[in-house]
Protein backbone atom coordinates (compact mmCIF):
# COMPACT_ATOMS: atom_id res chain seq x y z
CA UNK A 1 0.00 0.00 0.00
CA UNK A 2 1.21 3.48 -0.85
CA UNK A 3 2.82 5.56 1.85
CA UNK A 4 2.74 9.32 1.84
CA UNK A 5 5.30 11.70 3.31
CA UNK A 6 3.86 14.16 5.83
CA UNK A 7 5.71 17.03 7.51
CA UNK A 8 4.29 18.80 10.53
CA UNK A 9 5.37 20.12 13.92
CA UNK A 10 4.74 18.07 17.04
CA UNK A 11 5.01 19.99 20.29
CA UNK A 12 7.24 22.51 18.56
CA UNK A 13 9.59 20.01 16.85
CA UNK A 14 9.64 19.42 13.09
CA UNK A 15 8.56 15.92 12.13
CA UNK A 16 8.72 14.10 8.81
CA UNK A 17 6.93 10.77 8.69
CA UNK A 18 5.41 8.37 6.19
CA UNK A 19 1.74 7.54 6.70
CA UNK A 20 -0.35 4.69 5.37
CA UNK A 21 -3.38 5.51 3.18
CA UNK A 22 -6.31 6.03 5.48
CA UNK A 23 -4.14 6.07 8.61
CA UNK A 24 -5.60 8.23 11.35
CA UNK A 25 -3.62 10.84 13.26
CA UNK A 26 -3.79 8.89 16.51
CA UNK A 27 -2.13 5.80 14.97
CA UNK A 28 0.47 7.98 13.30
CA UNK A 29 1.34 9.71 16.58
CA UNK A 30 1.44 6.52 18.62
CA UNK A 31 3.00 4.06 16.15
CA UNK A 32 4.78 6.28 13.67
CA UNK A 33 6.18 8.91 16.02
CA UNK A 34 6.10 7.10 19.35
CA UNK A 35 4.11 9.76 21.24
CA UNK A 36 1.97 7.52 23.43
CA UNK A 37 0.23 10.34 25.28
CA UNK A 38 -2.97 10.46 23.16
CA UNK A 39 -5.01 7.38 23.98
CA UNK A 40 -7.11 5.08 21.84
CA UNK A 41 -10.51 4.85 23.52
CA UNK A 42 -13.41 4.19 21.20
CA UNK A 43 -12.09 4.97 17.71
CA UNK A 44 -15.49 6.53 16.99
CA UNK A 45 -15.29 10.06 18.35
CA UNK A 46 -17.34 9.26 21.42
CA UNK A 47 -14.82 9.39 24.28
CA UNK A 48 -12.28 12.17 23.70
CA UNK A 49 -9.29 10.14 25.00
CA UNK A 50 -7.43 10.87 21.75
CA UNK A 51 -7.95 14.67 21.89
CA UNK A 52 -4.96 16.66 20.60
CA UNK A 53 -4.63 20.24 19.41
CA UNK A 54 -4.16 21.03 15.72
CA UNK A 55 -3.26 24.68 15.14
CA UNK A 56 -4.40 25.30 18.70
CA UNK A 57 -7.88 23.81 18.32
CA UNK A 58 -8.93 20.51 19.92
CA UNK A 59 -9.67 17.66 17.53
CA UNK A 60 -10.27 13.94 17.88
CA UNK A 61 -7.09 12.40 16.46
CA UNK A 62 -8.75 9.03 15.85
CA UNK A 63 -11.13 10.63 13.34
CA UNK A 64 -8.61 12.79 11.54
CA UNK A 65 -6.59 11.56 8.60
CA UNK A 66 -2.91 11.71 9.51
CA UNK A 67 -2.12 13.32 6.18
CA UNK A 68 -4.45 16.21 7.04
CA UNK A 69 -1.91 17.63 9.50
CA UNK A 70 0.66 18.32 6.75
CA UNK A 71 2.16 21.74 7.41
CA UNK A 72 0.20 22.14 10.62
CA UNK A 73 0.98 22.40 14.32
CA UNK A 74 0.09 19.40 16.49
CA UNK A 75 0.23 19.50 20.28
CA UNK A 76 -0.23 16.58 22.65
CA UNK A 77 -0.12 16.09 26.40
CA UNK A 78 3.48 14.92 26.03
CA UNK A 79 4.41 18.51 25.22
CA UNK A 80 2.71 20.09 28.22
CA UNK A 81 5.51 19.81 30.75
CA UNK A 82 8.39 22.20 30.13
CA UNK A 83 11.90 22.61 31.48
CA UNK A 84 10.40 24.29 34.53
CA UNK A 85 8.36 21.24 35.47
CA UNK A 86 4.75 20.24 35.04
CA UNK A 87 2.21 22.43 33.29
CA UNK A 88 -0.12 24.11 35.83
CA UNK A 89 -2.95 21.90 34.57
CA UNK A 90 -0.91 18.75 35.18
CA UNK A 91 0.06 19.98 38.64
CA UNK A 92 -3.55 20.81 39.45
CA UNK A 93 -4.71 17.37 38.27
CA UNK A 94 -2.09 15.80 40.54
CA UNK A 95 -2.89 18.00 43.53
CA UNK A 96 -6.61 17.42 43.16
CA UNK A 97 -6.52 13.64 42.48
CA UNK A 98 -8.18 14.31 39.14
CA UNK A 99 -6.64 11.22 37.55
CA UNK A 100 -7.41 7.70 38.67
CA UNK A 101 -6.68 5.16 35.95
CA UNK A 102 -5.34 8.05 33.88
CA UNK A 103 -6.66 6.91 30.54
CA UNK A 104 -8.86 9.94 29.90
CA UNK A 105 -6.33 12.35 31.41
CA UNK A 106 -4.33 13.34 28.30
CA UNK A 107 -7.54 14.12 26.46
CA UNK A 108 -8.92 16.05 29.44
CA UNK A 109 -5.69 18.01 29.72
CA UNK A 110 -5.70 18.98 26.06
CA UNK A 111 -9.38 19.95 26.10
CA UNK A 112 -8.66 22.05 29.19
CA UNK A 113 -5.54 23.53 27.62
CA UNK A 114 -7.55 24.65 24.58
CA UNK A 115 -10.09 26.27 26.90
CA UNK A 116 -7.52 28.12 29.03
CA UNK A 117 -5.59 29.33 25.98
CA UNK A 118 -8.75 31.02 24.74
CA UNK A 119 -10.35 31.87 28.07
CA UNK A 120 -7.85 32.03 30.97
CA UNK A 121 -10.53 32.52 33.64
CA UNK A 122 -13.44 30.29 32.67
CA UNK A 123 -16.58 29.84 34.70
CA UNK A 124 -17.49 26.42 36.04
CA UNK A 125 -20.11 26.10 33.27
CA UNK A 126 -17.49 26.87 30.64
CA UNK A 127 -15.20 24.18 32.05
CA UNK A 128 -18.01 21.64 31.94
CA UNK A 129 -18.76 22.66 28.37
CA UNK A 130 -15.09 22.37 27.37
CA UNK A 131 -14.71 18.78 28.62
CA UNK A 132 -18.21 17.75 27.55
CA UNK A 133 -16.79 15.54 24.81
CA UNK A 134 -14.40 13.72 27.16
CA UNK A 135 -15.52 10.69 29.12
CA UNK A 136 -14.06 9.65 32.47
CA UNK A 137 -15.15 6.35 34.03
CA UNK A 138 -13.16 6.52 37.29
CA UNK A 139 -13.12 9.71 39.30
CA UNK A 140 -16.32 11.23 38.16
CA UNK A 141 -15.99 14.70 36.79
CA UNK A 142 -15.88 16.82 39.95
CA UNK A 143 -12.13 16.52 40.71
CA UNK A 144 -11.37 17.19 37.03
CA UNK A 145 -13.56 20.31 36.91
CA UNK A 146 -12.04 21.49 40.21
CA UNK A 147 -8.51 20.91 38.94
CA UNK A 148 -9.11 22.92 35.78
CA UNK A 149 -10.62 25.76 37.80
CA UNK A 150 -7.67 25.57 40.22
CA UNK A 151 -5.17 25.78 37.35
CA UNK A 152 -7.05 28.76 35.92
CA UNK A 153 -6.99 30.53 39.26
CA UNK A 154 -3.32 29.78 39.82
CA UNK A 155 -4.11 27.58 42.81
CA UNK A 156 -1.95 24.67 41.62
CA UNK A 157 1.07 24.14 43.90
CA UNK A 158 3.59 24.41 41.05
CA UNK B 1 -7.14 -4.11 -0.49
CA UNK B 2 -7.13 -1.02 1.68
CA UNK B 3 -8.60 2.38 1.28
CA UNK B 4 -7.06 5.08 -0.92
CA UNK B 5 -7.19 8.80 -0.18
CA UNK B 6 -7.07 11.47 -2.90
CA UNK B 7 -6.95 15.18 -2.23
CA UNK B 8 -8.54 17.47 -4.82
CA UNK B 9 -7.82 21.16 -5.07
CA UNK B 10 -11.16 21.96 -6.69
CA UNK B 11 -14.75 21.05 -5.94
CA UNK B 12 -15.31 20.13 -9.59
CA UNK B 13 -12.55 17.50 -9.52
CA UNK B 14 -13.78 16.07 -6.23
CA UNK B 15 -17.31 15.98 -7.65
CA UNK B 16 -16.14 13.88 -10.60
CA UNK B 17 -14.51 11.41 -8.20
CA UNK B 18 -17.67 11.20 -6.09
CA UNK B 19 -19.79 10.68 -9.22
CA UNK B 20 -17.43 7.81 -10.08
CA UNK B 21 -18.21 6.17 -6.75
CA UNK B 22 -15.63 7.63 -4.36
CA UNK B 23 -16.61 8.53 -0.80
CA UNK B 24 -15.97 12.05 0.47
CA UNK B 25 -14.12 12.53 3.76
CA UNK B 26 -14.80 16.03 5.04
CA UNK B 27 -14.62 16.38 8.83
CA UNK B 28 -14.02 12.65 9.18
CA UNK B 29 -16.49 12.12 12.00
CA UNK B 30 -18.65 9.74 9.95
CA UNK B 31 -16.38 8.22 7.31
CA UNK B 32 -13.25 7.82 9.48
CA UNK B 33 -15.24 5.59 11.81
CA UNK B 34 -15.71 3.26 8.86
CA UNK B 35 -12.06 3.56 7.84
CA UNK B 36 -10.99 2.73 11.41
CA UNK B 37 -13.31 -0.26 11.47
CA UNK B 38 -11.79 -1.57 8.23
CA UNK B 39 -15.07 -1.33 6.31
CA UNK B 40 -14.38 -3.30 3.13
CA UNK B 41 -17.06 -1.45 1.14
CA UNK B 42 -14.89 1.64 1.38
CA UNK B 43 -12.11 1.71 -1.20
CA UNK B 44 -11.71 5.12 -2.80
CA UNK B 45 -12.02 8.23 -0.64
CA UNK B 46 -11.51 11.89 -1.51
CA UNK B 47 -10.74 15.07 0.36
CA UNK B 48 -11.49 18.58 -0.85
CA UNK B 49 -8.88 21.30 -0.36
CA UNK B 50 -10.99 23.99 -2.09
CA UNK B 51 -11.55 26.89 0.37
CA UNK B 52 -14.94 27.52 -1.26
CA UNK B 53 -16.11 24.24 0.27
CA UNK B 54 -16.18 25.78 3.77
CA UNK B 55 -17.28 29.31 2.85
CA UNK B 56 -20.25 30.99 4.53
CA UNK B 57 -21.69 33.89 2.54
CA UNK B 58 -24.72 36.12 2.07
CA UNK B 59 -26.09 37.85 5.11
CA UNK B 60 -29.53 38.82 3.82
CA UNK B 61 -32.57 36.62 3.39
CA UNK B 62 -30.68 33.48 2.45
CA UNK B 63 -27.30 32.37 3.72
CA UNK B 64 -25.13 29.98 1.74
CA UNK B 65 -23.16 27.61 3.94
CA UNK B 66 -20.42 25.59 2.25
CA UNK B 67 -20.93 21.88 2.94
CA UNK B 68 -17.47 21.74 4.49
CA UNK B 69 -18.23 24.44 7.09
CA UNK B 70 -17.73 23.03 10.58
CA UNK B 71 -20.16 23.19 13.46
CA UNK B 72 -17.64 25.42 15.28
CA UNK B 73 -17.61 27.84 12.31
CA UNK B 74 -21.41 27.90 12.23
CA UNK B 75 -21.66 28.45 16.00
CA UNK B 76 -19.29 31.42 15.72
CA UNK B 77 -20.71 33.09 12.60
CA UNK B 78 -22.58 36.34 13.22
CA UNK B 79 -25.17 35.73 10.48
CA UNK B 80 -26.01 32.24 11.76
CA UNK B 81 -27.24 33.10 15.25
CA UNK B 82 -30.38 31.02 14.66
CA UNK B 83 -28.31 27.90 13.90
CA UNK B 84 -25.70 28.49 16.63
CA UNK B 85 -27.72 26.74 19.38
CA UNK B 86 -28.07 23.69 17.13
CA UNK B 87 -24.35 23.62 16.29
CA UNK B 88 -23.33 24.15 19.91
CA UNK B 89 -25.31 21.15 21.16
CA UNK B 90 -23.65 18.77 18.75
CA UNK B 91 -20.86 16.62 20.22
CA UNK B 92 -18.09 18.23 22.26
CA UNK B 93 -15.78 21.09 21.25
CA UNK B 94 -13.30 18.78 19.48
CA UNK B 95 -16.02 17.11 17.45
CA UNK B 96 -17.49 20.48 16.52
CA UNK B 97 -14.11 21.54 15.15
CA UNK B 98 -14.35 18.64 12.71
CA UNK B 99 -17.99 17.77 11.96
CA UNK B 100 -19.38 19.60 8.93
CA UNK B 101 -22.87 20.73 8.02
CA UNK B 102 -22.73 18.69 4.80
CA UNK B 103 -21.73 15.57 6.69
CA UNK B 104 -24.58 16.03 9.12
CA UNK B 105 -27.03 15.47 6.25
CA UNK B 106 -25.63 11.94 6.02
CA UNK B 107 -25.54 11.09 9.74
CA UNK B 108 -27.64 8.08 10.70
CA UNK B 109 -30.34 8.28 13.38
CA UNK B 110 -30.33 9.29 16.14
CA UNK B 111 -27.60 11.70 14.95
CA UNK B 112 -28.13 14.44 12.39
CA UNK B 113 -29.39 17.29 14.60
CA UNK B 114 -28.37 19.99 12.15
CA UNK B 115 -30.16 18.19 9.33
CA UNK B 116 -33.37 18.27 11.41
CA UNK B 117 -33.05 22.05 11.76
CA UNK B 118 -32.32 22.44 8.03
CA UNK B 119 -35.36 20.35 7.18
CA UNK B 120 -37.64 22.54 9.31
CA UNK B 121 -36.15 25.70 7.82
CA UNK B 122 -36.82 24.51 4.27
CA UNK B 123 -33.16 24.67 3.30
CA UNK B 124 -32.01 23.77 -0.21
CA UNK B 125 -28.84 21.94 -1.16
CA UNK B 126 -26.69 22.58 -4.20
CA UNK B 127 -24.35 19.98 -5.59
CA UNK B 128 -23.75 17.59 -8.43
CA UNK B 129 -27.48 16.80 -8.42
CA UNK B 130 -28.38 20.47 -8.97
CA UNK B 131 -30.28 22.64 -6.50
CA UNK B 132 -33.07 20.93 -4.62
CA UNK B 133 -34.92 20.88 -1.30
CA UNK B 134 -33.03 19.18 1.52
CA UNK B 135 -35.81 16.58 1.86
CA UNK B 136 -35.06 15.31 -1.64
CA UNK B 137 -31.51 14.56 -0.57
CA UNK B 138 -32.62 13.03 2.73
CA UNK B 139 -34.97 10.65 0.90
CA UNK B 140 -32.11 9.08 -1.09
CA UNK B 141 -28.86 9.80 0.69
CA UNK B 142 -26.99 6.96 -0.99
CA UNK B 143 -27.36 8.66 -4.36
CA UNK B 144 -26.74 12.23 -3.25
CA UNK B 145 -23.59 12.97 -5.25
CA UNK B 146 -21.36 15.69 -3.83
CA UNK B 147 -23.07 18.47 -1.86
CA UNK B 148 -21.41 21.85 -2.41
CA UNK B 149 -23.46 24.11 -0.17
CA UNK B 150 -26.65 24.46 1.82
CA UNK B 151 -28.84 27.52 1.22
CA UNK B 152 -30.65 28.43 4.41
CA UNK B 153 -33.43 31.02 4.52
CA UNK B 154 -33.10 33.17 7.61
CA UNK B 155 -36.19 32.81 9.82
CA UNK B 156 -37.84 35.90 11.27
CA UNK B 157 -37.17 36.44 14.99
CA UNK B 158 -39.22 34.11 17.18
CA UNK B 159 -40.38 31.92 14.29
CA UNK B 160 -37.78 29.17 14.62
CA UNK B 161 -37.33 26.97 17.67
CA UNK B 162 -35.17 24.02 18.43
CA UNK B 163 -34.88 21.39 21.17
CA UNK B 164 -32.65 18.40 21.70
CA UNK B 165 -33.86 15.91 24.26
CA UNK B 166 -31.02 13.88 25.79
CA UNK B 167 -30.60 11.72 28.86
CA UNK B 168 -27.01 12.84 29.44
CA UNK B 169 -26.00 16.50 29.68
CA UNK B 170 -24.47 18.58 28.27
CA UNK B 171 -23.93 16.23 25.35
CA UNK B 172 -25.51 12.92 24.57
CA UNK B 173 -27.21 10.99 21.83
CA UNK B 174 -30.67 12.44 21.47
CA UNK B 175 -33.90 10.74 22.42
CA UNK B 176 -35.44 13.29 20.07
CA UNK B 177 -34.49 16.42 18.26
CA UNK B 178 -37.25 18.84 17.32
CA UNK B 179 -37.12 21.83 15.02
CA UNK B 180 -40.09 24.07 14.26
CA UNK B 181 -40.36 26.85 11.72
CA UNK B 182 -43.61 28.68 12.38
CA UNK B 183 -44.08 31.77 10.17
CA UNK B 184 -47.13 33.82 11.10
CA UNK B 185 -49.31 36.06 9.00
CA UNK B 186 -52.08 38.05 10.61
CA UNK B 187 -51.84 35.97 13.76
CA UNK B 188 -52.17 32.65 11.92
CA UNK B 189 -49.53 30.05 11.08
CA UNK B 190 -48.64 29.89 7.38
CA UNK B 191 -46.18 27.40 5.92
CA UNK B 192 -45.41 25.64 9.20
CA UNK B 193 -42.71 22.99 9.12
CA UNK B 194 -42.06 20.61 12.00
CA UNK B 195 -39.11 18.21 11.82
CA UNK B 196 -38.02 15.41 14.13
CA UNK B 197 -34.82 13.47 14.60
CA UNK B 198 -35.14 10.07 16.27
CA UNK B 199 -38.62 9.53 14.82
CA UNK B 200 -37.48 7.80 11.63
CA UNK B 201 -34.39 6.45 9.88
CA UNK B 202 -33.29 10.06 9.32
CA UNK B 203 -34.75 13.52 9.87
CA UNK B 204 -38.48 13.43 9.10
CA UNK B 205 -41.29 15.95 8.95
CA UNK B 206 -44.16 15.57 11.39
CA UNK B 207 -46.93 15.99 8.85
CA UNK B 208 -49.67 15.26 11.38
CA UNK B 209 -48.52 18.09 13.63
CA UNK B 210 -48.04 20.39 10.63
CA UNK B 211 -51.65 19.80 9.52
CA UNK B 212 -52.92 20.57 13.02
CA UNK B 213 -50.97 23.85 13.10
CA UNK B 214 -51.40 25.18 9.56
CA UNK B 215 -53.76 28.15 9.27
CA UNK B 216 -54.43 28.23 13.03
CA UNK B 217 -53.45 30.74 15.71
CA UNK B 218 -50.69 29.33 17.95
CA UNK B 219 -52.91 28.97 21.02
CA UNK B 220 -53.31 26.28 23.66
CA UNK B 221 -56.00 24.38 21.74
CA UNK B 222 -53.94 24.29 18.53
CA UNK B 223 -50.83 23.25 20.42
CA UNK B 224 -52.74 20.42 22.11
CA UNK B 225 -53.97 19.13 18.74
CA UNK B 226 -50.46 19.31 17.25
CA UNK B 227 -49.02 17.44 20.25
CA UNK B 228 -51.70 14.79 19.84
CA UNK B 229 -50.73 14.29 16.19
CA UNK B 230 -46.95 14.52 16.75
CA UNK B 231 -46.06 10.87 16.08
CA UNK B 232 -48.71 10.28 13.43
CA UNK B 233 -47.38 8.13 10.60
CA UNK B 234 -43.85 8.09 12.01
CA UNK B 235 -41.72 5.09 12.91
CA UNK B 236 -39.46 6.07 15.81
CA UNK B 237 -35.97 4.68 16.23
CA UNK B 238 -35.56 1.77 18.66
CA UNK B 239 -32.07 1.94 20.16
CA UNK B 240 -30.03 1.96 23.35
CA UNK B 241 -31.00 5.56 24.10
CA UNK B 242 -34.75 4.97 24.04
CA UNK B 243 -37.29 2.47 22.76
CA UNK B 244 -39.55 3.27 19.84
CA UNK B 245 -42.50 3.05 22.26
CA UNK B 246 -40.95 5.67 24.56
CA UNK B 247 -40.15 8.03 21.71
CA UNK B 248 -43.71 7.78 20.40
CA UNK B 249 -45.10 8.46 23.88
CA UNK B 250 -42.96 11.55 24.57
CA UNK B 251 -42.79 13.13 21.09
CA UNK B 252 -45.99 15.08 21.68
CA UNK B 253 -44.96 16.21 25.16
CA UNK B 254 -41.71 17.71 23.92
CA UNK B 255 -43.31 19.21 20.82
CA UNK B 256 -45.90 20.87 23.05
CA UNK B 257 -43.14 22.43 25.18
CA UNK B 258 -41.34 23.75 22.09
CA UNK B 259 -44.56 25.24 20.69
CA UNK B 260 -45.49 26.78 24.04
CA UNK B 261 -42.12 28.49 24.04
CA UNK B 262 -42.98 30.06 20.68
CA UNK B 263 -46.50 31.23 21.48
Amino acid sequence: MARKPVSFTLNGAERDVFVREGENLLDMLRRGVGDLSPKYGCGQGGCGACTVLVDGEPVLSCLMLAEAVAGRRVETAAGLAGAGGLHPLQQAFMDGFAAQCGYCTPGMLMAARALLDRNPRPSRAEVIEAIGGNLCRCTGYEPIIEAILAAAEGRARA
Amino acid sequence: MGVTVETHASLAEAARAVEAGATLIAGGTIVMRRVNAGDQRLSRTVRVADPAFARISGGGGTISIGAGATMAAIAAHRDLDFLAPVARQLGGPALRNMATIGGNLFARAPYGDMAVALLALGARVTGTSGARPVEDLLRARDRAGLVFAIEVPRPRPGEFAWAKITRVHPYGSPVLTIAVHAPREGGRLRGVRVAFGGMGPGPVRATGAERALEGQPLDAATIARAAQAAAEGLEPVDDAVASAWYRREVAGVHLRRVLEGMS
